[in-house]
């Protein structure tokens, strides 16, 4: 008989998301992605000064609001027309702000939400080491009280003691080595979370020999971590979880609008060469160039008013939480009416297609390592193996790039604040593609729109029926027991959901957005 | 040994919140959030935060039961933390946080429901404090601070706001210890807005390392120049926190210190009050303040 299976809340991840699935004969054989928050900051956004959009838009996501920050300070320089003119040392800047929250949120997605699905903490209990932090947790267990860590999903835990005990540190130290992140970014960035030093025209704050060295010493020690600790610890889970490679797929088709700006844009159009490569990669096979005219999005079975497959632009976006086939605030994005995934792996295998040398290399790498096929990228492993080789892809970066900044140099081009214009800035945000898009009139933000990753990834089904991502990813996925569906969240989590940023509403009405004009 | 430590539970939800400040509490350095979650972070106490969305191991009905149960278990001994503000539009449902029982929860409903039977709440944040960016016109979801939603249901506890977007972790740590330490604060140990003194108790504009400049009438024209951050937009005149000394993210920097203006992010009515964030102050929000602006 089939049984339904309700995960709500969906935890250790960012914001409200609820799952459904049918599983029959053990198997899922429905699902449905819900995301339960609203706050409409599109809304609240009109009528504001256009330079407040940095500030507010952060605020979408705690987790990833420098991403956001981009995108809305390459969306007012196009809007400003200076894309063409920031100093090296501004785009340099951002860069480095932009990097260290890659590396915070990945070394937190990995360990501190997504781990506890893989590790088992109560091996601690009979911890005989003398490292004072261990017996500090060894201590906690004993006192019965384990506050955060239990109850839990039971019954597939698969590492041995000292693996787990391990494991454990590692949680312990990416504690650390995340909050060093943001101290390295918080060096160029003001504070964090929420910056305050990316701005239209570049950067705030100036580059420093005494804040190099800093930004410097602590990513030598991160980068060290991610060497000779993130990356073995993917190995060694996708060693003792080889079924990770193999469920959790999704549609196999990926879009990435590319990030890490190498050189100045146009004068209306952020962005030039990138680190990663924009583009759409069909199948797994095929990649086409970014095509942003291509992007639709429907709310079919989303609480608005509406229907049919409209450009982000053009949509009619009405509030109805009474909506007979609504299950989700999330909308449905689709590229050329198909359904595509966003994030780390997207950008990876974009990169790849792309030929970006660098990629190539660690990809084949670590799949020669595994002993793995490149279809295992599509995988709820494949997307951790992804983000792991990712965060040490663009840590390396950082290391060339803040010896690029040249003390005494501007950091930021100056600008007047038009009466009327349009702006758009698209990058990509640790989660996947994000897009802003605005309008000024009369000197103030008449329309603002983002459509941001999670958007894609957690989408509920479209006008023609086709489930989002991970609605997909769920499909097929053996449940052993009903009452703990651990294979489900792992799934889920994979995708380092973000609801905070998926839920917004896109304005009313607008003019089509421009093709995207990056390399 | 282990019996000499006594819990003292807590529970944290989250509403229209962007977890920002559950991600700055990560960033406390002494005590690490390690020790504020195993250790007993003062000596013989350990806080034991049973329910909190972002970390907890455990998801679904399970977890939830967790808040529900610790309610039942210890009424009137747990601490209640609330990040991100309540919606109140259309019953709540702008907010679902889970499903208990085959009903949906809506974020207003925990609320009241956990802070009847807590010993006292937190509001972590300016969302949760005082509405925050949610709020802000034409506040889409009837966004709201905790205060107010408590008000409304006529349930009267002890408040403490912790706001900031997010607040400095140091304010909430320490706002936890001295609890801890020293019971419920007594009411001359919270401002008119319900903020700890000892974190909220001076102006930005007081402890400012370019305060000379405004004395002095030397203002800076573009952000990141040096002098004073007024005519940019600062609202550290009118702005009570103690960034300027205390510093953000292990003390490397501040707003200001990475030539932006402050935007006064910790202050009630944020962001609509203060708007916009780069636009010069007006006289009139400078009164009763005993600020003079001089020009070089």
């Amino acid at each position: 008989m089939p049984t339904r299976i309700t995960i709500d809340p969906v935890t250790r991840i960012e914001g409200h998301l609820m799952i459904e699935a049918v599983v029959d004969d053990g198997v899922v054989k429905e699902a449905r992605c819900s995301g339960t928050l609203f706050r409409g900051f599109e809304i609240l956004l009109k009528g504001r000064e256009p330079r407040d959009a940095q500030l507010v838009t952060q605020r979408v996501c705690g987790v990833c609001p420098i991403a956001h920050a981009m995108a809305s300070a390459l969306s007012l320089d196009s809007a400003f027309g200076i894309a063409h003119g920031i100093p090296d040392n501004g785009r340099i800047i951002r860069n480095l702000i932009l990097g260290s929250n890659f590396i915070q949120s990945h070394v937190l997605h990995f360990y501190h939400l997504a781990a506890l699905d893989y590790v088992d903490i109560t091996a601690m209990a009979d911890y005989q080491g003398r490292d004072p932090e261990m017996n500090s947790v060894r201590e906690f267990m004993a006192r019965g009280e384990l506050g955060p860590f239990v109850p839990r999903y039971e019954g597939d835990y698969r590492f041995d003691k000292a693996t787990n005990q391990g494991l454990v540190r590692h949680y312990l130290v990416a504690f650390e080595i995340r909050r060093l992140a943001h101290e390295m970014l918080s060096l160029f960035g003001g504070k964090m979370p929420h910056n305050c030093a990316i701005v239209p025209g570049g950067v705030t704050e100036h580059p420093t020999v005494d804040k190099m060295a800093g930004f410097l010493w602590r990513l030598n020690r991160i980068r060290h971590f991610i060497d000779s600790v993130y990356l073995p610890d993917i190995v060694a889970v996708a060693r003792a979880y080889p079924d990770c490679l193999q469920t959790g797929s999704g549609p196999g088709n990926y879009l990435a609008y590319g990030v890490f700006d190498l050189g100045a844009g146009s004068q209306d159009h952020a962005g030039g060469e990138r680190l990663h490569a924009p583009g759409a990669l069909e199948t797994m096979e095929t990649l086409k160039e970014l095509d942003t005219d291509l992007i639709t999005e429907s709310v079919k079975h989303s609480w608005y008013e509406g229907d049919g497959e409209l450009h982000p632009s053009e949509e009619e976006t009405v509030p109805n939480r009474g909506k007979k086939e609504g299950y989700s605030w999330i909308k449905s994005p689709r590229y050329k009416g198909e359904v595509y995934e966003v994030g780390p792996v997207a950008r990876m295998l974009v990169s790849y297609h792309a030929g970006r040398e660098q990629v190539k290399r660690m990809v084949d790498g670590l799949l020669a390592e595994l002993r793995a096929e490149p279809q295992a990228l599509n995988s709820l492993l494949g997307r951790h193996a992804a983000r792991a080789l990712e965060t040490k892809l663009v840590a390396d970066k950082l290391a060339e790039w803040v010896l690029e900044l040249r003390p005494g140099e501007p950091v930021c081009a100056p600008y007047d604040v038009p009466e009327h214009a349009e702006g758009n800035g698209i990058t990509d945000a640790p989660r996947g593609a994000l897009g802003h898009w605005m309008r000024i009139r009369e000197g103030r933000i008449e329309r603002y729109q983002l459509v941001v990753p999670t958007t894609w990834n957690a989408s509920p089904r479209d006008d023609k029926e086709q489930l989002g991502p991970i609605e997909q990813s769920l499909i097929g996925t053996r449940v052993e027991d009903a009452e703990n569906p651990y294979e489900l969240v792992r799934i889920v989590r994979s995708f380092d959901p973000c609801l905070a940023c998926a839920i917004h509403v896109v304005s009313t009405k607008g003019r089509r957005m421009g093709v995207m004009r990056v390399v | 040994m282990s019996s000499q430590v006594v819990e003292y539970p807590a529970v944290w939800i989250a509403g229209a919140s962007c977890s920002g400040c559950s991600v700055s509490l990560l960033n406390s350095v002494s005590p690490a959030v390690k020790n504020m979650l195993i250790d007993p972070v003062i000596p013989g106490k350990h806080v034991n935060l049973r329910f909190h969305a972002t970390i907890m191991a455990g998801q679904g009905e399970p977890a939830l039961k967790v808040a529900r149960d610790t309610a039942a278990r210890w009424p009137d001994e747990y601490l209640l933390l609330v990040e991100g503000s309540v919606q109140t539009a259309e019953n709540g449902l702008f907010c679902i946080i889970g499903e208990l029982e085959g009903e949906q929860l809506t974020m207003e409903d925990a609320v009241v429901a956990l802070a009847r039977s807590a010993l006292a709440v937190i509001s972590v944040g300016t969302c949760a404090s005082f509405g925050g960016i949610p709020s802000g016109a034409p506040n889409p979801s009837g966004a709201t601070s905790v205060t107010e939603v408590l008000r409304k249901g006529w349930i009267s506890k002890p408040i403490i706001n912790v706001p900031g977007c997010p607040p400095h972790p140091d304010w909430l740590v320490g706002t936890i210890a001295a609890l801890l330490l020293r019971g419920l604060p007594s009411p001359e140990e919270l401002d008119a807005a319900l903020r700890p003194r000892a974190f909220y108790g001076k102006l930005i504009h007081d402890n400012c390392p370019r305060r000379a400049y405004f004395d002095t009438g030397q203002f800076a024209r573009h952000t990141g120049e040096p002098g004073c951050l007024y005519e940019l937009g600062c609202k550290g005149p009118v702005t009570y926190a103690d960034c300027p000394i205390r510093l953000w993210n292990n003390g490397v920097n501040w707003c200001v210190g990475a030539g932006s203006p402050c935007i006064g992010c910790v202050e009630p009515g944020f962001p609509d009050r203060l708007q916009p964030m780069f636009g010069k102050l007006d006289q009139s929000a400078l009164e009763g303040f005993r600020i003079t602006v001089r020009q070089a």
